[in-house]
């Protein structure tokens, strides 16, 4: 059985369709990327799947469950975090503090603990102060922990933002372009790193990319969107000789695939 | 059937339903209210006309101010708080300009052009106070977090009601009377106070004019494209702070009309005297959908009209005593409903980009 | 030379322009009355003295720090005072013959006189020029003198003067042939000042080495062998503290007044606290806190007076603690009903929509419609005091011990929950409301804890306030004090607890102990809002990325190897 499905799924912005009709499966533990050109939906999806816009059409399943209709707090309890295109951190508080905003579901105490401060309470706080400095150790930012998370070197600001999302011990982890912005040597490091979460963590990582030279690597499937509806999926190789994702990135001409290449940086979708 | 009405109910939680039930209670309240007035007789026809007049006329005066307050939020997506004082120091001005020519008798013998001279005084005022207010205390704060110009503007509003206390007293001031615009007027044969009508269709001309100019001029086609979208305006040519300060000076000058127009309605002036109303044509501004001109129009004549017959309509219908003192409050209640239940106003917000 | 001008213009006419607001707003005639060194210096003059230096400063500070104090930053800053005192003096000149008063209520004989030194014609002028001359003069001589000297010098005016102004607060605190010996009734003596400055040199100069050794005790301290100075510095403190708690028993005949205003002060540090749940924690922007205090109060009122027969038909008087545990409750409550429906809008629409509530709950208790419950317009006196047995606490400084009580648990609580999976859910939702619920926050319930939190600190403020004034009415609880209390927050620096006490004690303390300066407190503080925003959004004193007490409890040593800000 699929960790997360996606039957017909769509979407619409007034007249405009962003995601249309697309079907979607994502094995456990596989690493599933999801790419396209600009405007073609990518986040448009994990913002649906997230639960942060209502689907108009079709339904979401996670572990054979409708979650379309859950509040993104409740998605999130159920193991699905992210991480977004424009990194969005909690840039005033501490690094060490972000992560344990991820943790926040893995915690029980609520007003009372705190302040009577319970023995339980504390513990857990011991615990919780461990787990985030080790998962910010495993993405080589430990040394940062008492920083405000806005003051964090770009690089850094992307590991803390997987960190964070590590944190919430998610089944299915989202990366929405988790190399924008970066230079080759580091997206190579990037991509690594996705490989190893994948074993270490035992969990399945759904990746947006907006470049598909950077995914063919370390996906094991590819899904290709153009324009909000899935022209392909298959593995990396299959996707790469299908004549219709050839076209939709090469076929605008060349000044479109150049600025492609060049402009990751870019907000899309 | 469960899991078709599950599916359908998929957005709604809690809070929503508690806030549904409220809403419900209201209306029916409001409902009942109206059935009990109207049906006990103690309003004749005419005194229910002269309720909707006047507030008609009031609310062409929110109508003014709330333009101020919509083009602002359409450029720079900040509510200006202190756009309740700019409507102040137009007026608070002007008074002692009208009190000169009161004393020189110009309001007897040349009364239109006496008010003419009050109101570009007015206007000029309420201007200068607008546009330096952007350029001092909004311009440095472009770009910050949403709640720093807010607190900024808040912090504006304070600092100018107590600067012209400072500067012109903290009593009320009584403005001169205009004898053509004291007295009656029959029309279709229902008996009309001048001022009210006076009021009202000036008020309603300067607001088509303003509207005009930000629909077919150059200037207005500027403003509208910065609202639009400030980098793209910018990388068309358009001077953009130029555009922000003119936008704000259409608003302060509309504000210093409508200024004159209370004051005259009301025969004094005060430092406190922008507060409420600001509150209250910025709910207008939230009824017709902020950022949309004809909307805050429409909203101000709409929020007029129903706090003007509020407290006799609903509010002794259900038998509370000297309901006219819950006028304000009938307002409030109207802008916090409309910021819960519709933000968007009633037409709906031209610029839906809020985040 | 001609940016020199310009610079010289443009500093000159933004000092004039200050001038000229604070001359017609009628501040330096109000505060003129204050003497603050007897026969030399009155707080209006000060106050024209302070823009006269400022206006040196600003001219300096355009300036290249090397051409300062050539020549040309002689010119440059004299000549922008220069532009400031013809303003001003322009001012004086245009008063009586065109009128001015007639519109500028403040437009007096009086201020002419103040601006001219008592003394008619040209040579008042020449007064009014050579004063402001000296003071832009100030800035300069501040540049020649040598390194550590400059800084402790003005420290030690600016302390002294400082004193002067806070007479009413400095004077009980000493005995009095020391007081009678240093203070007027209005400021300081000349020997007094002279004094004063002369002994905070002394103090300044010292207080490096001074520091340096108390830092070296306290590293001594830390080490295993010191455990006798530990014990030592433990005693030190504790008597520290019992010497501040008893002060207000020792101190109560001279300063009830001061505690009076210590009270005041104690009571937005409540309040203050309260709001910084919403707000600095939070991120809630709200206006319409006043409620809470008011439901506070007024419900402590109605439960305990003997006035308001319609209520009294139903509920016999209570005393204090029996009214006060319902109050607290219905606060609680209402910041749960008033938070429910903000909970789906954000940042600016918030703000307006709890300042609708804030009013809306404002006109219900004046209205008739609740006279008989709340005694409308005129308000509710006979408000019961806190008893002990017998004891009945009357006095403002006995309040100001229940008071302070009740501050210590709103930082407790406030600190406890700060650090707690709680307050990291509240600043999750302040930086990035989107993030944190896709992070599985609850931000429902965290958003209505936040209210309630903050409501049941402004209730209990109102519960102490209404018994403490024995009476209230509706006007004092009016949108100004929410204004006020979010004031001070973001002058001491939202979601910072000390900037909370500094933030009260500046706002609330100092108009109180400066009487002539209770009419311009509001313009102060709008002024005061919009300048931190410009220039200091962080407040005057900050929170810093903190090591909270679990993290140095689980990380010991090891926080000694990671980076810090």
């Amino acid at each position: 059985m699929a960790l997360l499905e996606c039957q017909h799924v769509t979407k619409r912005f007034g007249g405009l369709v962003a995601v249309n009709q697309v079907d979607l499966q994502v094995e456990p533990l596989s690493i599933h990327s999801v790419i396209g050109p600009n405007g073609a939906g990518k986040t448009t999806l994990f913002n649906l799947i997230t639960g942060f816009y209502r689907v108009d059409e079709g339904s979401i399943l996670f572990e054979g469950e409708p979650i379309h209709w859950l509040s993104p707090t409740h998605i999130a309890r159920k193991g699905i975090a992210r991480t977004y295109q424009n990194i969005r951190l909690f840039g005033d508080i501490s690094v060490l503090e972000n992560v344990l905003i991820g943790m926040h579901t893995h915690l029980r105490s609520w007003v009372f603990e705190p302040i009577l401060g319970i023995r339980h309470f504390l513990d857990e706080e011991r615990q919780a102060y461990k787990r985030a400095m080790e998962l910010l150790e495993y993405m080589g930012i430990g040394e940062w922990a008492f920083f405000k998370a806005k003051n964090l070197p770009y690089g850094q600001q992307r590991r803390l933002e997987i960190a964070r999302a590590l944190a919430l011990e998610p089944k299915l982890l989202l990366l929405d372009e988790p190399t924008a912005g970066m230079n080759p040597k580091e997206t190579e490091e990037t991509m690594a790193l996705i490989k190893r979460l994948r074993d270490d963590f035992n969990i399945t990582i759904l990746l947006i990319e907006h470049d598909m030279r950077v995914v063919m690597n370390i996906s094991d499937i590819v899904t290709v969107l153009d324009y909000g509806e899935k022209i392909s999926e298959g593995t990396p190789e299959q996707v790469r000789s299908d004549p219709r994702v050839i076209e939709a990135y090469l076929g605008r001409g060349a000044a479109t695939a150049m600025a492609m290449a060049t402009s990751s940086t870019a907000q899309g979708d | 059937m469960w899991e078709r009405l599950r599916y359908r109910l998929r957005y709604v939680s809690g809070t929503d339903v508690a806030l549904w039930i409220v809403a419900a209670l209201l209306l029916v309240m409001i409902t009942v209210g109206s059935y009990n007035s109207l049906t006990s007789g103690r309003y004749t026809g005419k005194q229910w006309f002269d309720f909707i007049i006047s507030g008609l006329a009031q609310g062409s005066i929110y109508a003014l101010i709330a333009l101020g307050y919509t083009m602002v939020y359409g450029i720079l997506f900040m509510i200006n708080f202190a756009h309740g004082e700019v409507f102040m120091s137009g007026p608070f001005t002007a008074y002692f300009l009208a009190e000169v020519l009161e004393q020189r008798g110009l309001f007897e013998t040349n009364p239109w052009l006496a008010l003419g001279l009050v109101m570009l005084l007015s206007m000029a005022v309420s201007t200068v106070v607008a546009v330096s207010l952007e350029r001092i205390a909004y311009r440095p704060l472009r770009g910050a977090p949403r709640l720093v110009p807010l607190i900024t503007a808040i912090g504006a509003s304070f600092f100018l009601q107590y600067t012209f206390r400072g500067l012109y007293t903290p009593g009320f001031k009584a403005y001169p009377e205009v004898q053509p615009l004291k007295g009656t007027w029959t029309l279709f044969g229902l008996e009309i106070q001048r001022m009210l009508i006076a009021v009202f269709v000036s008020s309603l001309l300067l607001l088509l004019l303003l509207y005009a100019f930000v629909q077919f001029t150059k200037v207005g086609r500027a403003i509208r494209a910065v609202a639009e979208d400030q980098q793209a305006a910018a990388l068309m040519g358009v001077d953009v702070d130029r555009t922000i300060s003119i936008t704000f000076a259409v608003g302060g000058a509309a504000a210093g009309a409508a200024g004159v127009f209370y004051a005259l309605m009301f025969r004094q002036v005060n430092f406190f005297m922008g507060f409420f109303p600001g509150l209250k044509a910025f709910t207008a501004a939230v009824l017709g959908g902020i950022g949309n001109l004809p909307g805050a129009m429409l909203g101000g004549l709409f929020l007029g009209v129903f706090e003007s017959l509020g407290p006799s309509l609903f509010l002794e219908g259900l038998g509370v005593p000297a309901a006219y003192q819950l006028k304000d409050a009938i307002a409030f209640t109207m802008l916090v409903l409309f910021l819960i239940f519709r933000p968007t106003g009633i037409l709906g917000e031209r610029l839906a980009k809020r985040a | 030379m001609k940016t020199q001008l310009r610079l010289m213009f443009r500093a000159g006419l933004i000092g004039g322009l200050i001038a000229l607001h604070l001359t017609l707003v009628g501040m330096v005639e109000a505060l003129n009355k204050r003497e603050i060194i007897e026969d030399i210096i009155t707080l209006g003059q000060l106050l024209l003295m302070g823009v006269g230096l400022g206006t040196a400063v600003y001219a300096l500070g355009k300036l290249p720090r090397e051409r300062r104090t050539q020549r040309e930053g002689w010119w440059v800053a004299l000549g922008a005072v220069s532009v400031v005192a013809l303003i001003l003096g322009l001012l004086a000149l245009a008063i009586k013959p065109l009128n001015l008063r007639f519109m500028f209520q403040n437009a007096s004989p009086a201020l002419v006189r103040i601006l001219t030194f008592d003394t008619p014609g040209v040579l008042g002028l020449v007064k009014l020029w050579a004063f402001l001359l000296f003071s832009g003069a100030l800035a300069l001589v501040y540049l020649y003198i040598p390194q550590p000297w400059d800084r402790t010098l003005s420290y030690a005016v600016g302390i002294t003067l400082l004193m002067g102004i806070l007479r009413a607060l400095v004077a009980p605190l000493l005995p009095d042939i020391i007081s009678d010996f240093l203070f007027t009734p209005s400021g300081l003596t000349q020997i007094g000042a002279v004094i004063l400055v002369v002994l905070w040199v002394l103090f300044l100069h010292y207080w490096p080495d001074f520091k340096a050794r108390l830092e070296t005790w306290q590293k001594e301290a830390q080490t295993p062998q010191g455990a006798p100075i530990r014990r030592r510095l433990n005693i030190a403190f504790l008597v520290a503290i019992l010497v501040l708690l008893l002060l207000p028993a020792i101190l109560r005949d001279k300063g009830s007044y001061l505690f009076e205003v210590l009270d005041m002060v104690g009571i937005y540090i409540i309040m203050g606290l309260g709001l910084n749940i919403v707000v600095g924690f939070a991120g809630l922007l709200d206006l319409g806190y006043v409620a809470f205090f008011a439901i506070g109060a007024y419900t402590m009122a109605v439960l305990t007076t003997p006035e308001l027969p319609f209520v009294r038909q139903y509920i016999p008087p209570m005393n204090f603690w029996e009214a006060l545990p319902i109050a607290l409750l219905l606060s609680l409550v209402s910041g749960i009903l008033l938070g429910v429906p903000v909970l789906k809008t954000r940042g600016d629409y918030l703000a307006i929509i709890t300042l609708g509530f804030g009013e809306i709950i404002r006109l219900l208790v004046i209205s008739d419609l609740l006279k008989p419950i709340l005694g409308g317009a005129q308000g509710i006196t006979g408000v019961a005091r806190p008893t002990f047995g017998s004891f009945v606490v009357n006095e403002s400084w006995e309040y100001f011990y229940i008071i302070l009580v009740t501050i210590g648990i709103g930082i407790f609580i406030s600190t406890r929950l700060r650090d707690s999976r709680l307050g990291r859910a509240w600043k999750a939702i302040r930086e990035d409301e989107d993030v944190a619920v896709a992070m599985g926050i609850d931000h429902v319930s965290a958003k209505l804890t936040a209210f309630a939190t903050g409501a049941l600190l402004a209730g209990m403020a109102g519960a102490l306030f209404s018994s403490r004034l024995y009476s209230i009415a509706p006007h004092s609880f009016n949108v100004l004090i929410s204004i006020n209390v979010l004031c001070l927050l973001i002058v001491g620096g939202m979601g910072s607890l000390p900037g909370v006490v500094v933030g009260a004690l500046a706002l609330v303390g100092l108009p109180e102990l400066l009487r002539e300066f209770a009419e311009f407190r509001l313009l102060v503080y709008g002024a005061a809002l919009v300048i931190m925003m410009l220039y200091k959004p962080e407040g005057l004193w900050p929170e810093k990325a903190r090591v909270s007490r679990v993290a140095r409890e689980v990380f010991g040593d090891r926080l000694k190897t990671l980076k810090v800000e």
